[in-house]
C-alpha cells in the first residue's frame, strides 16, 4: 500500500447511511470474465457521468486471451472508470469500490496493485452455493483471504435478482450494475434509461425494455440494501462545450481523416489494431481506404509509394511492426518523404507485453536505423492531443518533407475521456496533388542552405522526372559515385531538423519555474505525473513538472529550465537500472530513454525513475518515487 | 500523335514523344548484359503507347536488374531490397492514373522479396512486372539465387547448389487471382517486345519472367538454353503474344496454347525439360485492387469537412 493510499483509506470507510455523502472523486472497477458485458457497463456509467459534467477517465482492463478460461485470474476483463468533480487526467489510484461477477478475476486486480486496504468489494455470491464442491471451496477460500488483505466484502445475490426479471442472467447482470452504480453515485436515472435505449436502439423495443427493468431493478436494490450512497457533484452541471468522448486509437482515426490524409497502410497489431479498425468502418466518409497489408514492411512500403506519389500517407503499428519497417522508415529519411508513422507503443522487447502498456520505443525510434537517419517525433500526452498531433504531424511531414513518428501507447490507445469537439478546418486538409509543370532547370533535391527544405516534384508533373534511390544521391537523386554528395546529402537532412527546432516553443512549466526537483516526463503519464506532483506540491515540496511533446527535434530552452532546478529526473515507462540495485555505480548504470536523450543532449546529470511492469503509472506510485529522491537531496 | 475518336475526327495531340524522351541515364550494366534488350523493348513499348513520360512511375528493388529506373527518362522509384511489389503498390494505390512498371530479380522477388510477390499477384493491381532471372544474384557478386540450377558453382555454393531450383512459373499460376503470367528469354528482341507489349496492355498485374543472360558469373547457364532453341517450347495462340515466321523458324519445338486454359498452364509451367516462351496465362477479368484503393478519391474540401463532422458526431456527448 503507498503512503498515499493509507491516508485515503480513513474517508472512504466511514459509510453514511440516508442521505447521500459528498466526495470529490471515486475510482470504480468492474470486474468479471469476459463476455459478460462488464466493459459496455463501464461505458455506459462513463457516458452517463461524462454527460452530467463530471470529470471521468475509463480504461479497459483486457485479458491477453479471446477465451481465457471462465473464473481465472488471467482472465479478468472489465473497466475502470475514475469519477470526479473536476477534469480527470488520469486512471489514478487505488480503486474504492470494485463490482465483481466472480471472485477469482479480483486476484487479478489484486496483482495490479488495484486495490487498497477498505477497498469495498460487491461480489456475486452466487458461487458460493455452485453445485461444484470445488467452486464453492475456492469461493470461500478467496473471500476469506480478501478480508484478511482488509477488502470490504459484501457478497451479493446478483445473479439471482436478475432472474426474477430475465431468464438468463449471464447477459443483463451488467445492466443490473450499472443500475447498482446509477444509485450508489447519484446518477441521473433518466439520462442513464436514455444511454441504454440507445446501445439498444438496432434492437428494438423488445431488448430494450428487459435492459430498462433490470437497470430499474438494480437501481432500487442498492437503496434498499446498500448503505454506499455518494454525490460527486461535477463542477459544472451538464456538458458546457461541444465535447466528444473516444479512446486514443479513435482519436487517431479521426485525426487521419481530419488531417486530410487518404491511406492508411497497416497490419494488425495490438494495441495499435482498433485506430484501423474504427477507420475501416469511417474512413469513406472522408474518402479514404485502409489497406491491410501482407506484413508490416509491405505496409509501410505500400504508404511510402502512396506518399512518393503525392498522397501522404500513414502507417499505424506498434513495437514489433516498427522493428520490421526500420529499412523502409530509413528509405522515407534518405529520400525525404513525407509520412506519417504511429507507434502505439507496447512492453518490449519481442513480443513482449502485447496488451500492456510501455514507452519503450523512443530510442529505437529515433536511433534504430542504420546510418543518420533524423526524423520528427512527437508524443501526444491527452486523447485529445491524439487527434490533433496527427494533423500537425501530416503538416510537418509535407512541410519537412520527413517521415514524422507519433508515439502513443495502450493507455492513451484504451483509455475513454471527453474532450472539446475539434471543430474540423479546410485548412487541416492536405492540399489537392499538384500536377502543374515543373521547372527542369529545379532539380529534385533543392536543398536551400540554410534549412535544407527543397520542394518536391509529384510523378504527373512534366519536366519533373527523378528516380527516388535509397542510395546516396546527387541534388538531382542521380546515384552518387563522389564523395561529397552523401556527406550533403546528410547534413541537409539533419539541417531540417535543427529549421523545425527554431520554430518550437520553450515547453510550459508546471509548478514554480524554480525549486528542489523537476519531473521530466513525455506521452501518456502527463495526468498522473502532475497530479503527483500537485501533491507534493500541497505538502510544500518544492516539484514541478516539465511536459515534453516533441522528442526530435527537443524543445527549446530545456537546458535553462533544468538549471533552475537543484535535480532533474525523467519519469517513463521504460527501463532503466535501479541505482541501488548490485553492480549498479555511475559506469554501468543505464537510464530510462527519454534521461539518455536529455542527458546526451544538455550534459547535464539527470537523473530518472522508471519501472516496466506493463499497468500505467499510478499518481501515487509517483508521489513516493520522487519523494524518495527528494529525502536523498536534502 | 494523331488518332481517331469515336466520332471519326481528327484527335490531333500536340506532344509527340520518341525514345529519347523515355531515355535516361546511360546503362552501366556489363556488356553482354540481357537487361541491355529489355530496356530497349520497354522504351519501344512506351513510345508505341505514347504514354507522357512524367505520367510513368518506374519501380524497382534492388540489384543490377533493379537500376532500371535510373535509365529511363520517366519518374523511377529504386526503393529496397525486395520491396518493389509493395512500393509500386502503394503508387498506384490512389493514383490510378500513373503508369506503374517494376523491375526486379530473381533474388529480389523469390527470395527477400518472396512474400510481397505472393501477395502482389493476389491483388493484382495494375502494374507490368518484369523479373529479371539470371539464376544468380549479380549485383552482390555470384550467390545463389533460388532459380539457381543444382550444381551451379556460386561462393556461397563453392562445389555446386544442391537444391532443386524454385520453378517461379508454377508458383505465380499457383496464386489464386493470378491474371498474366508470361516467360520469354532475353535474346528475341521481336519476343520481347510483344511480351511486354501485351503484359503492358493488360489491366492488373502482368507478371513476365524474362530468363536473363548474365555472362559475366554464369554465362554456362544460358550458353546452352541459347545454342539449342529446340528447348524452348514456342506457345501459340491468337490470344497469346504475336510471333512471326522468322521467330518461328528459330523455335521450332511450338504448342498451341489458350492462355484462358489454367490447367495447361499449369502441366506446360510443371514440365521442367523444356523453357516456355509465351503467354502462359491470362484473365482480364481478375478483380483489380486498385478498384478498391482507389474510391473516394476527388472528394472536395467540403464533402470531407462534412464526413469529419458526421464521424465526430456519433462521439458527441
Ligand atoms: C536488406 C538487404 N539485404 C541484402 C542486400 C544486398 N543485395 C543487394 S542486391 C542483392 C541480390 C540481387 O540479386 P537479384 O535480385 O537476383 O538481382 P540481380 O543483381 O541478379 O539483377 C543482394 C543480396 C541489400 N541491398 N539489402
Ligand atoms: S553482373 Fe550480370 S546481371 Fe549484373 S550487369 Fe553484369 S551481366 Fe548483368
Ligand atoms: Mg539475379
Amino acid at each position: 500500500m503507498t503512503k498515499q493510499a493509507a491516508a485515503q483509506k480513513s474517508n472512504v470507510s466511514e459509510i453514511s447511511a440516508g442521505k447521500a455523502k459528498r466526495i470529490d472523486e471515486h475510482i470504480i472497477e468492474i470486474v468479471s470474465d469476459s463476455g459478460e458485458g462488464a466493459q459496455k457497463c463501464g461505458q455506459t456509467f462513463g457516458s452517463v457521468s461524462g454527460k452530467m459534467g463530471n470529470g471521468v477517465w475509463t480504461v479497459e482492463i483486457i485479458p491477453a486471451e479471446i477465451q481465457p478460461p471462465a473464473r481465472s485470474k488471467e482472465g479478468a476483463s472489465g473497466v475502470r472508470i475514475r469519477l470526479g468533480s473536476k477534469y480527470v487526467t488520469n486512471m489514478g489510484d487505488q480503486a474504492d469500490l470494485v463490482v465483481a461477477f466472480n471472485e477469482q478475476v479480483l486476484y487479478n486486480r489484486i496483482d495490479n496493485r488495484a486495490f487498497r486496504e477498505g477497498t469495498v468489494v460487491l461480489l456475486e455470491n452466487k458461487w458460493a452455493e455452485d453445485p461444484q464442491p470445488a467452486i464453492r471451496e475456492q469461493y470461500a477460500e478467496a473471500v476469506a483471504d480478501f478480508k484478511k488483505r482488509g477488502l470490504i466484502i459484501h457478497e451479493l445475490p446478483l445473479e439471482k435478482e436478475c432472474l426474477k426479471i430475465v431468464s438468463n442472467a449471464r447477459r443483463g447482470k451488467n445492466m443490473f450494475v450499472l443500475g447498482m452504480l446509477c444509485r450508489i453515485y447519484s446518477r441521473d436515472v433518466q439520462r442513464a434509461l436514455d444511454e441504454i435505449a440507445k446501445t439498444f436502439a438496432r434492437k428494438g423495443e423488445k431488448v430494450i425494455k428487459p435492459n430498462h427493468d433490470l437497470f430499474k431493478a438494480g437501481y432500487q436494490y442498492a437503496a434498499d440494501n446498500l448503505e454506499y450512497h455518494y454525490e460527486i457533484p461535477p463542477e459544472k452541471e451538464g456538458v458546457q462545450k461541444p465535447t466528444v468522448v473516444t479512446n486514443g486509437n479513435t482519436a487517431i482515426g479521426l485525426g487521419v481523416m481530419a488531417s486530410g490524409m487518404e491511406l492508411v497502410a497497416m497490419y494488425p497489431i495490438t494495441p495499435a489494431t482498433s485506430a484501423s479498425h474504427y477507420l475501416a468502418d469511417a474512413f469513406h466518409l472522408t474518402g479514404g481506404f485502409v489497406h491491410q497489408a501482407e506484413d508490416e514492411i509491405a505496409a509501410v512500403a505500400y504508404a511510402v509509394g502512396a506518399s512518393y506519389a503525392g498522397k501522404t500517407a500513414c502507417t499505424i503499428t506498434s513495437g514489433p511492426g516498427m522493428a520490421l519497417k526500420t529499412e523502409v522508415l530509413g528509405l522515407a529519411v534518405m529520400c525525404e518523404v513525407p509520412l506519417v508513422v504511429v507507434d502505439v507503443q507496447r512492453g518490449g522487447p519481442s513480443t513482449g507485453l502485447p496488451t500492456k502498456i510501455e514507452q519503450g520505443d523512443l530510442l529505437s525510434s529515433l536511433y534504430g536505423m542504420p546510418g543518420d537517419a533524423p526524423k520528427v517525433i512527437m508524443a501526444p500526452a491527452t486523447i485529445s492531443e491524439c487527434f490533433h498531433f496527427i494533423i500537425t504531424a501530416r503538416k510537418l511531414a509535407e512541410a519537412f518533407r520527413t517521415p514524422v513518428f507519433v508515439l502513443t501507447d495502450a493507455n492513451l490507445a484504451t483509455g475513454v475521456q471527453p474532450y472539446d469537439r475539434p471543430d474540423p478546418q479546410a485548412e487541416w486538409l492536405s492540399a489537392p496533388i499538384d500536377q502543374s509543370e515543373w521547372d527542369k532547370n529545379v532539380p529534385a533535391y533543392d536543398w536551400d542552405e540554410e534549412t535544407g527544405l527543397s520542394p518536391r516534384p509529384i510523378p504527373g508533373q512534366p519536366g519533373g522526372e527523378y528516380v527516388l534511390t535509397g542510395l546516396a544521391h546527387t541534388r538531382r537523386s542521380c546515384v552518387a559515385y563522389d564523395s561529397m554528395s552523401n556527406q550533403t546529402g546528410c547534413n541537409m537532412r539533419s539541417r531540417k531538423m535543427a529549421a523545425l527546432a527554431a520554430t518550437l516553443q520553450k515547453p510550459e512549466i508546471y509548478g514554480d519555474k524554480e525549486g528542489d526537483i523537476l519531473v521530466v516526463s513525455w506521452g501518456s503519464t502527463m495526468g498522473a505525473v502532475q497530479e503527483a506532483v500537485d501533491r507534493l506540491r500541497k505538502e510544500g515540496r518544492k516539484v514541478s513538472n516539465v511536459h515534453l511533446r516533441f522528442l526530435a527535434p527537443l524543445e527549446k530552452d530545456l537546458k535553462e529550465i533544468f538549471s533552475k532546478f537543484k535535480k532533474v529526473m525523467t519519469v517513463e515507462l521504460n527501463y532503466s537500472d535501479d541505482p541501488e540495485a548490485p553492480l549498479i555505480n555511475d559506469a554501468t548504470r543505464r537510464y530510462a530513454q527519454l534521461a539518455n536523450i536529455l542527458r546526451n543532449q544538455t550534459l547535464m546529470d539527470i537523473d530518472c525513475w522508471s519501472i516496466v511492469q506493463g499497468a500505467p503509472l499510478q499518481p501515487g506510485v509517483i508521489h513516493d518515487a520522487v519523494l524518495g529522491r527528494l529525502e536523498k537531496l536534502n | 500523335m494523331f488518332g481517331l475518336k469515336a466520332d471519326w475526327s481528327l484527335d490531333v495531340q500536340d506532344r509527340y514523344f520518341t525514345i529519347e524522351d523515355y531515355e535516361g541515364a546511360k546503362p552501366r550494366w556489363c556488356t553482354g548484359c540481357g537487361d541491355h534488350g529489355v530496356l530497349t523493348a520497354v522504351h519501344k513499348v512506351c513510345r508505341e503507347a505514347q504514354l507522357p513520360p512524367e505520367k510513368i512511375v518506374a519501380v524497382s528493388g534492388i540489384g543490377c536488374s533493379s537500376r532500371l529506373p535510373h535509365y529511363m527518362g520517366t519518374y523511377g522509384f529504386h526503393g529496397l531490397h525486395g520491396r518493389a511489389l509493395p512500393f509500386a503498390s502503394g503508387v498506384k494505390a490512389r493514383r490510378p492514373d500513373l503508369d506503374v512498371w517494376v523491375a526486379t530479380g530473381d533474388g529480389d522477388c523469390f527470395s527477400i522479396g518472396g512474400c510481397h510477390w505472393v501477395h502482389a499477384l493476389r491483388y493484382n493491381i495494375d502494374m507490368t512486372v518484369l523479373v529479371f532471372d539470371n539464376a544468380v544474384y549479380g549485383l552482390t557478386k555470384k550467390q545463389s539465387s533460388p532459380t539457381s540450377p543444382v550444381g551451379l558453382k556460386t561462393n556461397t555454393h563453392p562445389t555446386g547448389a544442391f537444391l532443386p531450383p524454385l520453378n517461379p512459373l508454377t508458383v505465380t499460376l499457383g496464386v489464386s487471382n493470378v491474371s498474366f503470367v508470361a516467360q520469354v528469354v532475353d535474346w528475341n528482341p521481336l519476343l520481347v517486345y510483344e511480351t511486354i507489349k501485351k503484359a503492358h496492355a493488360h489491366r492488373g498485374t502482368s507478371f513476365v519472367r524474362i530468363i536473363q543472360r548474365c555472362p559475366v558469373f554464369v554465362e554456362e547457364v544460358h550458353k546452352d538454353l541459347q545454342n539449342d532453341p529446340s528447348q524452348i517450347l514456342l506457345l501459340k495462340h491468337e490470344n497469346g503474344i504475336p510471333t512471326n515466321e522468322a521467330v518461328e523458324r528459330i523455335y521450332p519445338n511450338q504448342r498451341e496454347h489458350d492462355p484462358s486454359d489454367w490447367n495447361a498452364a499449369m502441366e506446360i509451367a510443371r514440365n521442367e525439360l523444356q523453357v516456355p516462351c509465351g503467354l502462359l496465362y491470362h484473365n482480364p477479368d481478375a478483380p483489380v485492387y486498385d478498384d478498391w484503393s482507389s474510391v473516394g478519391m476527388g472528394m472536395s474540401d467540403e464533402e470531407k469537412i462534412a464526413g469529419i463532422n458526421k464521424a465526430l458526431d456519433s462521439f458527441s456527448i
